[in-house]
Parts: C-alpha cells; structure tokens; sequence
C-alpha cells in the first residue's frame, strides 16, 4: 500500500515497500538527488532531511516512518526562491569544497538552528556530528556562527 | 556541442605523419598546442582550443581537469582570463570533455616548470599533449594543474586570444594592433575613439592565426590573481543541484549491488543466485570473474537481493596475510638500524610505523553504463576521464571511439579516482554488457569502498642518527618500506651525512595514491626523526632545524613565519605543547606548528595549527587557503583515527564506524600565512598534509614528554601516572 506523506510543501503517494530506507525513495522515486549516500548507517550525515522540522538520517528511515508528515529535502530549503540563512552564510564563507556532503551539513545544521536557534560554541561543537572528507570544518563551524548572528538579528 | 573528431584538428597530424616522436627542429617548430580547434571554429566564435567567446560577450573557457572540491576550475579561468583581459563576471567554466583533442600535457611541465628552455617550450607542450592523447590522459592529479595547465596551458591560451581580438580590431578599423588595448572585454582604440565588445570581435578574431608565443603579464600588473571571486561551483553545491555521478539518471535505468572477492585477486567460486532471483525488482544476478552484482529496479532492493546470497570466493592464496605478519615482514626485510660513525657522542635510534589508509570519499564509487550496439554510454566521476575510458574499452574489447564518457562532479577524489584505478568503472561496465541494452547504475556500498580501495601503503622506517659533543648532528640515516622517492626522502638540513634507503617487502595489499603520496609516510619519518634529534641535543626544535637550513631560505623563510604566526616560544599552561614540522612537496614548501592539550587521563585535544606556505604566488586566494585548511582536517583526521588493518588476508574495517573520521568538535583552528616568493607555481592541493602528523606528535612530545612514534596517535597512550 503506498505511503502518503509530503515532501517539500507537494503531497506526495510512494508506492514502495515500508521498510524502504527514506534516502533512496526521495532519490529514486521522486528524483531528489541532493540528499546524499555517504555510508548507510547513520555515521556521516550526509543523508540528513528534515521530518516535521527536525534533522533525521534518511539512510537508516524507513518509509512507513514519514507516513503523515512533512518531510523537507536541501530542494526544499531555500524559500520564495531566497536561500536559507545557513544556505547564504555558506555561500559567503565559501564552505564547500567537492560538496558531496553539503547538503547534508547544511540541513543538520539548519534543523539544529530551528530546534535552538542560539547555540553556544561548544553545543555548535558536540551536535553537529556530520562527516567531511574535505575537511571544511574550519568555514562550517565560522558559517554556522555567522547564521546564528543573523537569525538573531532577523 | 560541435562534433569533435581527430580529423577535425588543425595541426594535429602536421609533424612526422602524425607521429608523437620529433627531434629537436620539431620541437622549435611544433604547431601551438592552443591551435587545435574544430573546422568550424571561427563560426562559433572558438578562439582556440580552450576558449570560447560568444557574441553576448559570454567568454567559455574549457578545462581538461575534473573538480573534486579543489577549486581548480575557477583559478585556471582566473589565469585565462587575466591574460585575456575578460570582464570576469561573463567568463564561465566547463570541464572538457572526454576526447583526445582535449588530452593535458600540461601537466607533465608542472615538473619540468621553468627549467624547459623558452625556445623548446611550444615543442614540449605540443609532444607532451601526442604523448597524453597516445597514451590516453587527463589527469588531475599530483597537484599539477594550477602550475602546469595554468601557467603553461590557460594563460597563454588567454594571451593568444586576446592577441587574436586585438588583430581583428585592428584590421576591421585599419589601424595599428600596437595602439589597441583590451580591457574589461573590450578592444579599444582611444585615438580614433573607437571600442568593440569581445562578443562583437569573436568571429573575425576567430580566424586570425593563433599566435604561438603570445606576450603574457608581468606579475605585477595581475588584477584577478591574488584576489577572490566566488567560486564558480559553489552556488550548486549549498542547494543542492549540482550533479554527481550518483546522481545521474538515465531512462530505463537499473540499480546494480555488488559484492566482490573479499581478499584482492580471489576469484568467485559459486554463488545460488535463486534466493536473489526470487525477491521482488531483481532483473538478474550477474557472475562475473571476482564479484558478483544483482541487478534491479531500486538500488534498496539490489541491496536487499545481494545480501540473500552467499557467494564463495577463493583467497587468491593470500588467506594468511595480516597487518602482523606484513609488520613482521618489513622488520625482518629492514633488519638492524643503519650504521653510525663510531666516533659519534650522541646516538639517536627510532622505529616510525605508519598504516594503509583508505581514501574514503564521501561519494563512493559509481559507475552508470549503458552498452548496446558494441558501443557504451558511461556517466561517471574519474580523475582522468581518458584514461578510464581506455578501462571501459579493455573491459568490452571495443576501441575507444565506442566508449562515450561524461564525466561528473567528483564528491571527493584524494587519489580514488585516479589512472589505473577504475575497477569501478572495469566492473560497471561489465555488468552493463550482463543486461545490455538496459542502463544500470553500479553503486558501491561504503563496505564496498573501505574492503575495497587502492590503499595508502603501510610503512616502517628505522632511523639512526649521530650528534657531536656540542650537539651538532653528524649524520642521519634510515632504512625503510613501503615505497619512497627523493622527494619524500628529502630532508633540507645541512647534515654531513645523510641517507634513505629502501629494503623492499612484498605483500599483496593493493596500493593506491592517497593524498601527497609517498610524502604522506616520509613527511612523519623524517619530521619526527629531527625532532628527535633536537631533544637529544638539548636545543629548541624550532632553533635547531633554523641553523640547519642556511643554505635553504624558502625553507628557513616558512619556519621562520610559521613560529612568528604561532607565537613559538611563548608560555604554554601545563599539559600543552607546540610541535613544528615542514616539509617540501610538489613544489610547495609549508612548515605547520601545531598546539595541543593532552588531559592527565591522555585525552588529547589539537587547539590550533599554524601554516606557512611557499607555493610561490597565489591565484585564487580565498580558495587557495581553503586547500591549507582542508588538507590540514583531512590530515589531522588520519593522524589521529585512521587505519585499516588486515586479518585473514582482507580488510576488516567496513565503514565510518569502525574506519572514523573527525567531527567538528575535534577540528582545531587554522591560521594560514602564505608567504610569496618568486619560484615557480607550486602546488597546494597535496603539500599542506604531510607536515600535519609530525607537527602533533611533535606538540605532544613538548606537552607530554611521549613520543608517539606510530599512526594513528590513538595507538598510544598519553595519560600519565
């Protein structure tokens, strides 16, 4: 039976076996590309959407999980056509390098912002547990503190 | 695009019948590499073979290099472009494509640089693209683009084309080419109060001569270089859009799971495919030689499909192979420490171990192929589009004309996807002829790309070294595995007595190159043994290697900044250290002084790493200082986690949990201070990892007084009684 949820403001039906993992039905039935396979069990991130506003692992998700809810894709984040906060803040600290894990990085960040939207530097530190290979830590973590300043000033 | 073939190209087949071997008389007189352009070129406004501009003034300038988060295509624009005088806001980028035309010798002269005579030069870069396109490369690799396709390649194909606008302007207003200048994409010709927009100059200029050694800059006239434009690749890359090769979708398209031979060169035995056959979306479990795929309609229930089956490999006879019995191979291959002069007063021994490393990208291997007719259609992301499309013709046993590759964005390369390392294109391409006509998409599992990679080598090197009564070092001497060359055995101090010397150890773990190369073992050898050695002799590493590079400036010029920028020598609380350590590579000189905390319980902490780089000039200044930063994670990231051990003859990690990377809670502050000198263009993508390792260990030493003499630095135990 297919599931109903929505994904990124469109209802949407997947009509796939429940215990789909999210990642590869948003890539392959419905062509969501930007949330990325990194490792398959929830250790890199890169996968990382947001259900009903929170950051989730959508390699280890199943399916049946999003039945009902909204689930928001790095597609869906900019809105009106004007980036994210955390999509601007990355753009004017050059963050990405390859970019592979970027899009991951960016909505656990933007999901940690709307659950708490002033973090301390340690708290930015210990939750935000997103692999890159390239090494752009440096620019993430002066990103994310320049997102914060501006959501507080927003 | 225009249809490219070989015999569209002007020039190509002018010398020796088309032949790669000249003498001396052809290299003077070898046709303009940048010559090489399509019949219809001046139609469509190709200048030359790399530049473009259309009549809304829209410069396109192709690249025969891949990105994999480097930055390079935006800084060898910048380098066409200064040449070219181009409004950069209207200059664009694009990765060539996978032809011959567009083979990169290029980089062959980030080695020979400067030492080429002039006069030689067009002869050099002209055989050296014969010899690419004979041989099939387009590498990018070896952190040679920006001073090899750059300084040879894009600024004199910048400097020809605007040569070209200038020409054309000249003739079209019948005035001298010498009062013309080009700005901001316009030729203006200030006399008669006349001016023409690139856009309106691209087809006459088109059909002017390429000129063969235009007249380039002078460094001090740059107005792009050393500055910042936004990286062209990064709008994509934060919403989302920008393409992989995991990403692409091809009509019809299939999923193929793999599982191969778990000891590299085992071949499979048998496999029931039934239990796979039988599960909903299986298209066909496909046998092949090492590996077997299972084929489906989702990439999930491929997965799901490959795990009901129990393959049998064989162990290619390398079942008792083990990370010990390697060790214990290159201890008995190195046997005792080199010998000292007998009138030494002070002698220092040490053993470095160091381990094989995957490169782990974080986009694994993908490989899309559609094979029908004796020809394929293959999307990919390689480090040298050429040279896997040669894999995929060798694998199908058709000639390369037959192969069309396009190649992606790389989500990472760090020598993955580098020449003579395209199993997984070997391998997808094999399954595309198990279900052809159908498209399929191999994807590597991360298992699959932790058990399965071309590994970093591990390595032992046994160090002994001599100082005099007064300290001063008489000699240092290593016996080592696991590969080296003079360049990564090079150490810049003044020491009477030096040498390298490798014992060779076989064993049959597949090697690979893993960012900075050898320099990545030998950067941590010859780093620790110094500092070492400073300690024998009571003196401050930092002034200790100081008064061993007087005849070295670049060398003692980057120690000397990165102990400025550090603040070396200043009061440290207790339990914390500085570590310095340079190391030259690639043409890069970069001295890094690290800074750590090590807790009482052995909990440590790297605070800040400090980086003096000598690459000779910048380019791009905001992305070359994020090539310091990265390497210094990614570096930093294995010098602290990372290895991959074998039992059993295979690997035993399988993915980030038990193969772990840093977290942004363990990234430390990076302060970059690139220090300007007039050598050649260095690189940067490789030269700022090997001083990594050495600086800690180095900065735990100072903290701690233990000295880590074995990667990763988890191994040892830093707590103390």
């Amino acid at each position: 039976m297919a599931i109903t949820t929505t994904v990124n403001g469109t209802p949407q039906s997947l009509d796939v076996e429940p215990e789909m993992r999210l990642l590869w039905a948003l890539r392959e039935q419905l062509g969501l590309t930007g949330t990325k396979f990194g490792c398959g069990i929830a250790a890199c991130g890169a996968c990382t959407v947001h259900l009903d506003g929170r950051a989730v692992r959508s390699c280890v998700l199943p399916v049946s999980a999003v039945e009902g809810k909204q689930v928001t894709t790095i597609e869906g984040l900019a809105q009106g056509g004007v980036l994210h906060a955390v999509q601007q803040a990355w753009v004017a600290h050059q963050v990405p390098q390859c970019g592979y894990c970027q899009s991951g990085m960016i909505m656990a960040v933007a999901g940690l912002l709307a659950q708490s939207p002033a973090p301390t530097g340690d708290e930015i530190d210990e939750r935000l547990t997103n692999i890159c290979r390239c090494g752009t830590f440096v620019r993430v973590r002066a990103a994310i503190h320049d997102a914060v300043k501006a959501g507080a000033t927003s | 695009m225009n249809k490219w073939t070989r015999r569209a190209f002007i020039g190509a087949g002018t010398i020796a019948g088309g032949g790669f071997l000249i003498g001396v008389a052809g290299f003077v007189l070898a046709p303009s590499r940048h010559s090489l352009v399509a019949d219809d070129a001046a139609a469509h406004g190709q200048l030359t073979t790399w530049i473009t501009i259309a009549p809304d003034d829209t410069v396109t300038i192709l690249v025969p290099h891949c990105d994999m988060g480097q930055g390079t295509l935006t800084a060898l624009a910048m380098m066409a472009a200064e040449e070219l005088e181009a409004d950069w806001t209207r200059v664009r980028v694009q990765e060539a494509p996978a032809l011959d035309a567009y083979a990169n010798g290029y980089i062959v002269r980030a080695a020979s640089g400067d030492y080429v005579p002039a006069v030689l030069g067009r002869g050099i870069d002209y055989s050296a693209f014969k010899l690419a396109e004979w041989f099939g490369f387009q590498t990018t690799g070896g952190s040679t683009a920006v001073r090899g396709t750059g300084e040879y390649g894009m600024r004199v194909a910048g400097a020809a084309a605007k040569e070209m606008l200038v020409n054309a302007a000249a003739a079209e207003w019948g005035v001298a080419a010498s009062e013309c200048v080009a700005k901001g994409s316009r030729i203006i010709h200030a006399a008669s109060n006349r001016s023409a927009t690139y856009g309106e100059l691209a087809r006459a200029a088109a059909a002017q001569k390429v000129p063969t050694t235009p007249a380039l800059k002078a460094p001090d006239s740059f107005t792009l270089r050393r500055t910042s434009p936004g990286r062209l690749d990064i709008p994509s890359k934060v919403d989302g859009t920008a393409t992989y090769a995991i990403d692409v979708t091809v009509p019809g398209m299939l999923y193929a799971a793999i599982a191969m031979a778990p000891v590299h060169g085992g071949t499979l035995v048998s496999v029931d495919p039934v239990p796979a056959e039988v599960m909903p979306g299986v298209k066909k479990v496909v046998q092949l030689k090492e590996a077997v795929a299972v084929v489906a309609d989702s990439f999930w229930r491929a997965r799901k499909a490959l795990a009901a089956l129990s393959p049998e490999f064989t162990d290619a006879g390398h079942g008792d192979v083990s990370t010990a019995s390697i060790f214990a191979a290159f201890d008995a291959a190195i046997g005792a420490a080199p010998e000292l002069p007998a009138e030494a007063t002070t002698v220092v021994t040490a053993d470095y171990r160091v381990p094989f490393l995957a490169h782990a990208t974080m986009e694994p291997m993908v490989c899309t192929a559609k094979f029908e007719g004796g020809r394929v259609d293959i999307w990919t992301g390689v480090q040298d589009p050429l040279n896997a499309r040669s894999v995929a013709a060798k694998a199908l046993e058709i000639d390369v004309e037959q192969v069309t590759l396009t190649n992606c964005l790389l989500g990472g390369g760090f020598g993955r996807r580098l020449p003579f390392t395209f199993d997984y294109v070997d391998l997808g391409v094999r399954i595309a002829r198990a279900v052809s006509p159908l498209p399929v998409k191999t994807i590597w599992s991360r298992e699959n790309d932790i058990q399965h990679d071309y590994y970093r080598g591990a390595a032992l090197s046994r160090h002994a070294g001599a100082l005099d009564a007064s300290g001063v070092p008489q000699a240092a001497h290593s016996f080592y595995t696991g590969g080296g060359n003079a360049e990564a055995v090079a150490m810049p101090y003044a020491i009477a007595a030096t040498s390298a010397e490798e014992k060779e150890s076989k064993h049959p773990i597949r090697p690979g190159q893993w960012r900075s190369v050898l320099n990545s073992q030998h950067g941590f050898f010859k780093e620790s043994f110094i500092d070492e050695m400073a300690h024998a002799a009571g003196v401050d590493p930092f002034g200790f290697r100081l008064a061993l590079l007087t005849e070295q400036p670049r060398v003692k010029a980057v120690l000397e900044k990165a102990a400025a920028v550090s603040g070396w020598g200043t009061p440290l609380p207790p339990g914390e250290g500085r570590g310095i350590a340079v190391c030259e590579s690639f043409g890069t000189i970069v001295a890094e002084v690290a800074h750590v905390a090590v807790s009482p319980e052995g909990a440590l902490k790297v605070l800040h790493v400090y980086a003096a780089v000598d690459c000779g000039d910048v380019v791009h200044l905001d992305g070359a200082t994020a090539q310091v930063e990265g390497s210094i994670i990614f570096a930093l990231s294995a010098a602290l986690l990372s290895e991959i051990t074998i039992e059993g003859g295979r690997v035993v990690e399988t993915n980030f949990r038990d193969y772990p990377m840093i977290h942004l809670k363990d990234a430390p502050k990076v302060t970059t201070a690139f220090v300007r000198s007039d050598a050649p263009l260095g690189g940067l993508g490789e030269p700022c990892v090997p001083p990594l390792a050495p600086a800690v260990t180095n900065a735990i030493h100072a903290a701690t007084g233990i000295r880590v003499r074995e990667l990763p630095i988890r191994k040892t135990p830093l707590a103390r009684a």
